[in-house]
């Protein structure tokens, strides 16, 4: 198994006919992925082509729930209009929305994260690179792909990954791969400081998931969140998770590229991540290089 | 983004909040003039501060021996005296760094007698994406510090986004400062105002230390802001072309506003080698491994996930521009752009700039075969590393040599 996502899963893509949104859908496709669906408003009844597959376009995610039963939505919207796009995958109850958007205002995502109070529609991101469930083929060929990640580094294993940083994750899964470690499910939950799914949310899931035997967790300096999935760890943990954190040398006050990696106040270093992963045993890399060999040390 | 003090106060202003009477002056005829109003006024005190994105203002020194960049002054004549001293020198304190800032425009503004100081902030809460407001009746000090040492003098009211504040919050923070009468009424509608000046300006932060009770000329007690800061969220300014209108290019490092028109992400940093990187996480990672090897990293880059040529030859130029570096550190995870457009864009903007300094490339991902082929093949000379370990060592190697 897996977590959130399996092979099976029927994905539609927000934003289909962008630039951005295209290219991927088109490499989710080669990876093997069941797209399904494309949403464009104003573009319904259109066809995205790719290597053969047709994937219709409709004007509202909705009308392609509706037709086409797809349960999770890529977001590849510009920024002033992602929130929208992530609140009509909430109100046509997908189960997963993974929003990759980068730049969408905080206040946005305050009032999408309100929103789904209630809700049963799981959001990953924003500004994230997305899920991958390796399949069994070639280059993890025949698994779904949700998002921006290289699909090819992939193999199908027993390692769950969750990661604020997509270069982080891309190396953490690089560096499993090349030992010929496999992986069970890679999450990117975003580099924003509003998001919709935590460390602890995905780490939960992995302890849970009989097929994922062990968990890298990449974090970074700003808020808290980390630490909270430390302390449940310590009390809960049933499995190695190894970690790192990013940002030990960013001077505070400054936002690092990610809107979220910052440290204010004192609050949300390295350090006190770093000193909570020690807490909780969760086994520390010293350096991005050695996070696949900390973990498989622990194995 | 950061704005000054007086542009600060000109948004909370908007949005119905009490601040000192004052105006914002760019040469000391302005100064005079709005000196000349605050005493007419029947104010007794006048102040005038440095407007730099700096803190520690009060305490700091100007390069030609003037102390104090936040001055009283009794009358005008001491007015224009301060402003003389201020308006066009350099301002050093201890965020400044020793290269100081340049005041460019100083606060005139009207000093009324503070009788109680607080302090008041608005920004979100991480732990459950919610806006918070904090307040304490420590104000006119170290926020962390209270919250350190006295945290139970800190109170917090979450504010629920989909109603929006509402006025008993207002009424339950007044309370908690021990206000009353005039004070309380008026500190409500300044919390309410000060509120949906974080909200609708797309703040990140709004700090008003100190909020305080003063004593108007007339003898009444009124609450006000004697001091505000802001901070605004950047991917917010696009519907916000007023506030993007108070951006001060002269504040931010002139190779960072470079590195922005490139779409680049860079921070200078004081140390020696150089970093390009693609993605924030491997960038900030980049900084971290270099100093784990015992060098200490010039910069923060960040070229994105789809850097193209153009953008890495920026890059290089940018990296240059800077006199303490002594080594360059490429670290490249290509996971879908292609590892060979990289290395000749490596390849072109090591032959454009005619670099001479040592340049270790760590290249892995998508197409990596060809890219080093493409390095190699070049007959520069460019120190290869196989994991970023390997390349950190290399990297501070060549600058220890």
């Amino acid at each position: 198994m897996s977590i959130l996502v399996t092979p099976q899963t029927r994905l539609l893509v927000q934003g289909i006919t962008g630039a951005f949104g295209a290219r991927h859908a088109q490499l989710s496709i080669d990876y093997g992925t069941q797209v399904v669906a494309g949403v464009t408003p104003g573009k319904g009844g259109q066809i995205f082509e790719h290597r053969g597959v047709k994937v219709p376009i409709f004007d509202t995610v909705a009308e392609a729930v509706r037709e086409t039963k797809a349960t999770a939505s890529a977001v590849f919207v510009p920024p002033p209009f992602a929130a929208d796009a992530i609140l009509e995958g909430i109100d046509a109850h997908l189960d997963l929305v993974v929003a990759i958007t980068e730049g969408i205002p905080v206040i946005d995502m305050i009032k999408v994260k309100r929103a789904m109070q209630g809700s049963t529609t799981r959001l990953i991101g924003p500004n994230c690179p997305g899920i991958v469930t390796p399949g069994e083929g070639k280059d993890s060929h025949g698994g779904c792909r949700i998002g921006i990640a290289p699909g090819y580094i992939h193999k199908r294993g027993h390692i769950g990954v969750v990661s604020r940083s997509g270069t982080l994750t891309y190396e953490a899964v690089f560096q499993l791969t090349s030992r010929g470690v496999g992986q069970s499910t890679c999450v990117g939950i975003g580099g924003d400081p509003v998001n919709g799914t935590s460390h602890l949310d995905v780490i939960q899931m992995f302890m849970a998931d009989p097929d994922t035997h062990g968990i890298i967790m990449i974090g970074e300096i700003g808020g808290s969140a980390e630490e909270e999935a430390a302390e449940w760890i310590k009390a809960h943990g049933t499995k190695p998770v190894a970690g790192f954190i990013a940002g030990a040398t960013a001077p505070p006050g400054r936002r690092m590229g990610h809107a979220g990696a910052i440290v204010s106040g004192g609050k949300g270093t390295a350090q006190a991540k770093f000193d909570a992963f020690r807490a909780a045993g969760i086994g520390v890399s010293a350096t991005p290089s050695e996070m696949a060999d900390t973990l498989l040390k622990m194995m | 983004m950061n704005i000054h003090e007086y542009q600060a106060k000109q948004l909370l202003k908007q949005h119905g909040v009490a601040v000192p009477p004052g105006e914002p002056c760019k040469t000391v005829a302005e100064a005079q003039a709005a000196a000349e109003k605050i005493f007419a006024a029947g104010h007794t005190l006048a102040v005038i501060k440095s407007q730099i994105h700096a803190g520690g203002r009060g305490k700091g020194t100007f390069t030609h021996g003037f102390k104090g960049g936040v001055k009283l002054a009794k009358s005008v004549e001491e007015t224009v005296s301060f402003a003389e001293n201020m308006l066009g020198k350099t301002l050093v304190t201890v965020q400044t760094g020793p290269e100081g800032r340049v005041v460019q425009t100083i606060l005139v503004a009207a000093a009324e007698k503070i009788l109680k100081e607080f302090y008041l902030a608005v920004l979100l809460d991480r732990a459950n994406s919610r806006p918070l407001i904090m307040a304490s009746t420590e104000g006119g000090v170290d926020i962390e510090e209270v919250a350190a040492h006295t945290p139970e003098k800190i109170i917090k009211e979450w504010v629920d986004p989909a109603v929006g504040i509402q006025p008993f919050q207002a009424r339950k923070i007044a309370s908690g400062l021990g206000l009353k009468g005039d004070a309380f009424n008026g500190a409500v509608k300044l919390i309410m105002g000060v509120y949906k000046t974080w909200w609708e300006s797309d703040a990140s932060m709004v700090e008003i230390n100190p909020l305080a009770v003063v004593e108007t000329p007339s003898g009444k007690e009124a609450i006000i802001c004697v001091d505000a800061k802001i901070g605004l969220d950047d991917n917010a300014l696009y519907r916000h072309p007023d506030i993007l209108a108070m951006r001060d290019l002269a504040e931010e490092s002139p190779l960072e506003i470079e590195a922005s028109k490139y779409a680049l992400n860079y921070i200078k940093l004081d140390g020696s080698i150089a970093c390009l990187v693609n993605g924030a996480g491997l960038a900030m990672s980049t900084m971290d491994i270099i100093q784990h090897f015992g060098g200490l990293p010039a910069n923060f880059l960040d070229v994105g996930g789809g850097a193209s040529k153009d953008q890495v030859s920026a890059a290089f130029k940018i990296i240059l521009s800077d006199p303490n570096v002594k080594a360059i550190f490429v670290n490249i995870f290509g996971g879908i752009m292609d590892c060979n457009v990289i290395a000749t864009g490596i390849v072109e903007a090591v032959r454009e700039t005619g670099l001479k300094l040592p340049l270790v490339v760590r290249l892995e991902g998508n197409n990596v075969a060809a890219g080093k082929a493409t390095l190699d093949a070049s007959g520069l000379t460019i120190i290869s590393g196989d994991t970023m370990a390997d390349a950190a060592k290399k990297v501070v190697a060549a600058v220890a040599a």
